[in-house]
């Protein structure tokens, strides 16, 4: 009986488990089509167009394209290493997906740790980034791989201040009930993207870096280093490197979402908008923050290392680390907040 | 029965891992192996329902400590000739305190009893209704504030120390002023004049 239960319990979280992957992969390839599109736009450029209406269809012909290519293998690069990287970045890039909740309830695993988890798992996809340029054996991917190293690690550290200071307003480290504490009956005056306005703004910066997103993208600079890391891969390693990128942005916009806009609750607090399923708020949320990135991509220039640097530690780090101060001192003298902390 | 399982694949990958850890030739696989040691470490803890600490151990040492590893390993530059020269003559001694050492963990880990009253403190579990990173934090931060603070000030010395030793100002080289540049204003930096045609400045 007991057996029965537990297997009952796998098959249903397996199935879940396909049906976001393959809804995830589905909106991965429309926001790269839509992130090209974007961008061509702002350049008075018609972006693809060309397979199917309006060029619908260019993400699987691209996809398709990659797969049937022949992958080459450098002759002195550390083979198993090599093809490690791409599995790795991609494994790990939608296994933070395990833990989003994009409606009430519609997380795989709603598990206490959640936020702690995401964190973890977007940390570990610099690993793809130096094993693939280390791997390679060559040297612009070396260079991007140490570069990339640097850059993800600073710009965590501003990431994990401002994640506190969320959690320090919520009280608990569990993704639903970030969004729940911020049901408040304002609607959209009620999230915490109004509260903590620097702390979203830091976010969205350092989410760009964390993602290596122009203008930040300094591991793939196509001026200096090629294509940086992913110089001497090709096909379907390839792809997965790219893969894993969009679906790390993606997973960026939607910790925005949960952190600052409000996850799946309706901007305007009475019924005929909170009618709309939470999901489709989530997914509109999702879609206008990524709106930004591509905005930011479109008309951004690079960043200079140095520049990076410093605005990463010396200006991200003390600004979060002073709000962190800040935002305790004032739950403790006002007694706000941690109502999750039961 | 599931537990059961679960522990020992990580167990078995750990300890494997960790082997290959001090087997492995290049320095880089190495490195990689101790994260996937890392990681089977922290699905231990989470089968012991110790989640808070699982996740921690994956974003402080898999997360940024190994990344710092792998950094310094993947620049040095190995020579495995060298490495492998006067094996033999260093084997003797390096062999005696190998053996030295392994005879003693096995004296001592031969010779561990564990107290029975001791025994019931092991594991006492965080209050029913709260999750194990709120009671971490009741503990860490009232009963044992100060002993955190401590902690706190012995790591704040270490770094500062560690910037110190690092920080050499080299003097003559050009750096950029942030706020002098932004300080500077169209006045500052642009004049106009009015010359008449075919002139010149």
């Amino acid at each position: 009986m007991e057996e029965t239960g537990w297997f009952l319990a796998l098959l249903l979280m397996v199935i879940k488990s396909v049906v976001l992957l393959v809804v995830l992969l589905i909106f991965i390839a429309y926001i790269l089509y839509a992130d090209r599109k974007i961008w061509a736009a702002v350049q008075l450029r018609r972006g693809p167009n060309v397979v199917g209406p309006w060029g619908l269809f260019q993400s699987f012909a691209d996809m398709l394209k990659f797969v049937f290519k022949e992958p080459v293998i450098p002759d002195g690069s550390n083979k198993g290493v090599f093809l490690l990287a791409p599995f790795v970045m991609g494994l790990l890039s939608l296994a933070a997906w395990a833990v989003i909740p994009v409606a009430e309830g519609w997380a795989i695993a709603d598990i206490n740790v959640g936020i702690l988890y995401v964190l973890a798992i977007s940390s570990l996809s610099v690993y793809g980034v130096i094993m693939g340029g280390w791997a390679s054996n060559s040297k612009y991917p070396f260079l991007s791989a140490l570069r990339a190293a640097a850059q993800m690690i600073s710009y965590e550290v501003s990431i994990g201040f401002v994640i506190i200071t969320v959690l320090l307003c919520v009280g608990s480290l569990n993704l639903t009930d970030i969004v729940r504490a911020q049901d408040n009956g304002w609607g959209i005056l009620g999230w915490y993207w109004l509260p903590l306005f620097p702390m979203f703004v830091i976010f969205f910066i350092s989410a760009l870096a964390e993602t290596n997103r122009p203008p930040f993208d300094l591991a793939e600079a196509e001026s200096e280093l090629v294509a940086g890391f992913m110089v001497e891969y090709s096909s379907t390693p390839y792809m997965l490197f790219m893969l894993a990128e969009y679906v790390a942005i993606i997973t960026m916009c939607a910790l925005m979402t949960i952190l600052f806009l409000g996850g799946w609750l309706s901007p305007i607090p009475f019924p005929p908008f909170t009618w709309v399923p939470g999901v489709i708020w989530f997914v509109l949320k999702v879609c206008a923050v990524f709106f930004m990135f591509a905005m930011v991509k479109a008309f951004v220039p690079r960043y200079r290392y140095d520049q990076l640097m410093r605005l990463g530690w010396k200006v991200f780090l003390p600004i979060s680390l002073a709000m962190v101060v800040l935002v305790a001192a004032v739950l403790q003298i006002t007694g706000w907040g941690a109502e999750m902390a039961q | 029965m599931i537990a059961a399982l679960f522990f020992y694949l990580f167990s078995a990958v750990l300890i494997a891992s960790a082997f290959l850890v001090i087997t492995s030739r290049n320095p880089v696989h190495s490195v990689l192996f101790l994260i996937l040691a890392f990681f089977n470490a922290a699905g231990l803890f989470l089968l012991l329902g110790a989640e808070f600490l699982a996740m921690l151990l994956v974003v402080v040492y898999v997360g940024a400590v190994a990344v710092l590893f792998l950094f310094v390993v993947m620049m040095l530059d190995v020579d495995f000739a060298e490495f492998k020269q006067g094996f033999m003559r260093y084997l003797p001694v390096g062999g005696a305190i190998g053996a030295i050492v392994l005879l003693e963990l096995v004296l001592v880990v031969g010779g561990w009893r564990v107290d029975a009253a001791s025994l019931a403190n092991v594991a006492s579990p965080a209050p029913p209704a709260m999750s194990n990173t709120l009671a971490l934090g009741r503990v860490l931060y009232t009963q044992y504030a100060y002993l955190f603070i401590a902690a706190g000030m012995v790591l704040l010395t270490a770094m500062i120390g560690a910037i110190i030793l690092t920080l050499h100002h080299k003097v003559g080289i050009k750096r950029q002023d942030v706020a002098a540049q932004n300080a500077r204003t169209p006045k500052d930096a642009v004049e106009l004049r009015k010359k008449s045609f075919r002139q010149g400045v």
